[in-house]
């Protein structure tokens, strides 16, 4: 029975050591200073970086996250405060439907919403797209982590006349804290990775922009562009961006990790 | 403090069936009665904790100075404040510090200078027995104190806004020989400042520590009587019954 554990603890890790380990032999060689401070160089020649995909995946995932995360937070803090309301039992209904959605879809949704009105692709669609997929992942990270909380610190603080809302903010939200960042940096990691959403919202745009309401370019698209592309140098190029990607993941979750290590206690997720 | 035909519910259920009666101030007053007699449900009538349970509503008065604390008009946050209390389990906020675990309840009245405030904690904690053994670490965390520790850390809590009364929930119920002890002398020493009301299933914690004492029964109160009498010449047969473990 062990071994039979082993062995599946072995076969789930396995892919992952593979996709890591040839991302570092393939990508790490085309890694140095200029892939994270300059520009792409033209075709054929070697050299030139992806300062403006990681500027970009910054910007959106961090306005993602300034969207997505209070509402997030939010709404799980509502259903698992209120839990038998017909808000909260509707909320959860959603988001469970929404953890399932297609990113592609959330992305048509972006799509229709912002860049189809004002008829060009926006770097702010992509934050939106996020969003949205971060709201549901985040909101029941949330409701779970207040859930254990005990109810007997909530009755200490209602009978040392906290009023409702304090209780909630100040002692449970608060005890809950530490799992729920963890569980918010995880839901940012996860939806920094997302291409599909951003193919039809940020699109992409070659040159350095920071403007939130014109095409930016991202590291997924980066991958994406520069690995279906005909030259070998492009090649190597989407390895290290894939690389880099997953670095800004791995940094995140390490994030994570070090933000649920706190001074006394309370859950950890 | 007093109620009159005080019946606690729990939807259509009857916990705590039409008590009267009176808690004269700067006494301790026990609780008694086998498991499910109401005895938990009627104290957190006091305070109106028990309408925060699912289901729970009372009927009849509870008069705090003459006042019904169930009245039109009165906030439940500023009854609390004058209506303390402890729990059967120790709970200490686990992301505050001792200090700032004494200090809760006085952050919500607004700011107070911080002397002022320093001085508050530190005669809370002497009263509460504790000052002692956690003074050079009042920053540090409060989860990490004993269960005795941490029950007087709550008593401290409790007195730090000075309530008039303050409820006891089987505050012994999960310490030790040694933690239960000290409880006890501290609730014989606070009575001098708070009227102290406390549920218990230990007999002999009854007969030490309280004036009076109250026997419930399947949420009816059955005898109540200065402590000396009902453990010596109870009235009712049940009470006779219960004291002598007879049952319950």
């Amino acid at each position: 029975m062990v071994g039979l554990m082993i062995g599946a603890v072995i076969v789930a890790v396995l892919p992952l050591i593979f996709i890591l380990g040839s991302l570092i032999v393939r990508g790490a060689g085309s890694l140095s200073v200029a892939f994270f401070t300059r520009m792409p160089v033209p075709a054929g020649e070697t050299g030139g970086g992806v300062l403006h995909a990681i500027v970009g995946t910054l910007i959106i995932v961090g306005i993602a996250a300034l969207m997505g995360v209070p509402i997030g937070m939010g709404a799980g803090l509502h259903a698992a405060e209120y839990p038998g309301s017909k808000i909260s039992w509707t909320a959860r209904f959603v988001a469970d439907v929404m953890n399932g959605t297609p990113s592609i879809v959330v992305g048509v949704f972006a799509y229709t919403l912002v860049v189809a009105p004002q008829k060009h692709y926006s770097a702010f669609a992509g934050s939106l797209a996020l969003a949205v997929l971060m709201v549901p992942m985040i909101m029941r990270s949330t409701e779970e982590l207040i859930k254990l909380v005990p109810n007997s610190l909530r009755e200490a603080a209602l009978a040392l006349g906290y009023a409702r809302w304090r209780t909630s903010l100040s002692i449970v939200l608060r005890t809950a804290l530490p799992g729920i960042v963890t569980g918010s940096l995880l839901a940012i990691a996860r939806v920094a990775g997302e291409t599909a959403p951003l193919l039809l919202t940020a699109l992409g745009n070659q040159y350095f922009s920071v403007d939130i309401n014109g095409p930016m370019e991202t590291l997924p698209h980066v991958v994406y562009k520069y690995a279906t592309g005909p030259y070998e140098e492009w090649h190597q190029f989407a390895w290290a961006a894939a690389l880099v990607l997953i670095l800004v993941v791995l940094v995140l979750s390490i994030a994570a990790r070090i933000a649920t290590r706190q001074k006394f206690g309370g859950a950890r997720g | 403090m007093e109620t009159s035909t005080l019946t606690a519910m729990y939807g259509k259920f009857a916990a705590v069936k039409a008590v009267t009666l009176q808690f004269p101030a700067n006494q301790v007053h026990a609780l008694i009665g086998p498991s499910g007699c109401g005895k938990s449900t009627f104290l957190r009538s006091l305070n109106r904790m028990h309408e925060m349970s699912i289901g729970g509503w009372v009927t009849g008065r509870v008069l705090l100075d003459g006042e019904d604390v169930y009245g039109p008009g009165v906030s439940v946050i500023q009854l609390r404040r004058r209506v303390g209390m402890v729990f059967q389990r120790p709970t200490p906020f686990p992301t505050k510090s001792i200090y700032d675990n004494v200090a809760a309840g006085l952050m919500l009245e607004g700011k107070l200078p911080r002397a002022e405030l320093d001085e508050i904690v530190e005669r809370s904690l002497r009263r509460a027995a504790l000052w002692d053994e956690v003074k050079d670490r009042l920053k540090g965390s409060a989860i990490a104190l004993s269960g005795g520790q941490q029950q007087r850390l709550c008593l401290a809590r409790t007195i730090a806004p000075e309530p008039e009364v303050i409820l006891l929930d089987e505050p012994t119920a999960s310490l030790d020989p040694q933690g239960t002890q000290r409880i006890e002398e501290l609730v014989f020493e606070l009575k001098k400042d708070f009227t102290i009301i406390i549920v218990t299933h230990n007999m002999q914690q009854a007969a030490r520590t309280s004036d009076t004492t109250t026997f419930f029964y399947l949420g009816t109160m059955v005898e109540h009587g200065p402590t000396k009498q009902i453990f010596t010449t109870p009235q009712n047969e049940q009470t006779e019954a219960y004291i002598t473990g007879r049952f319950g």
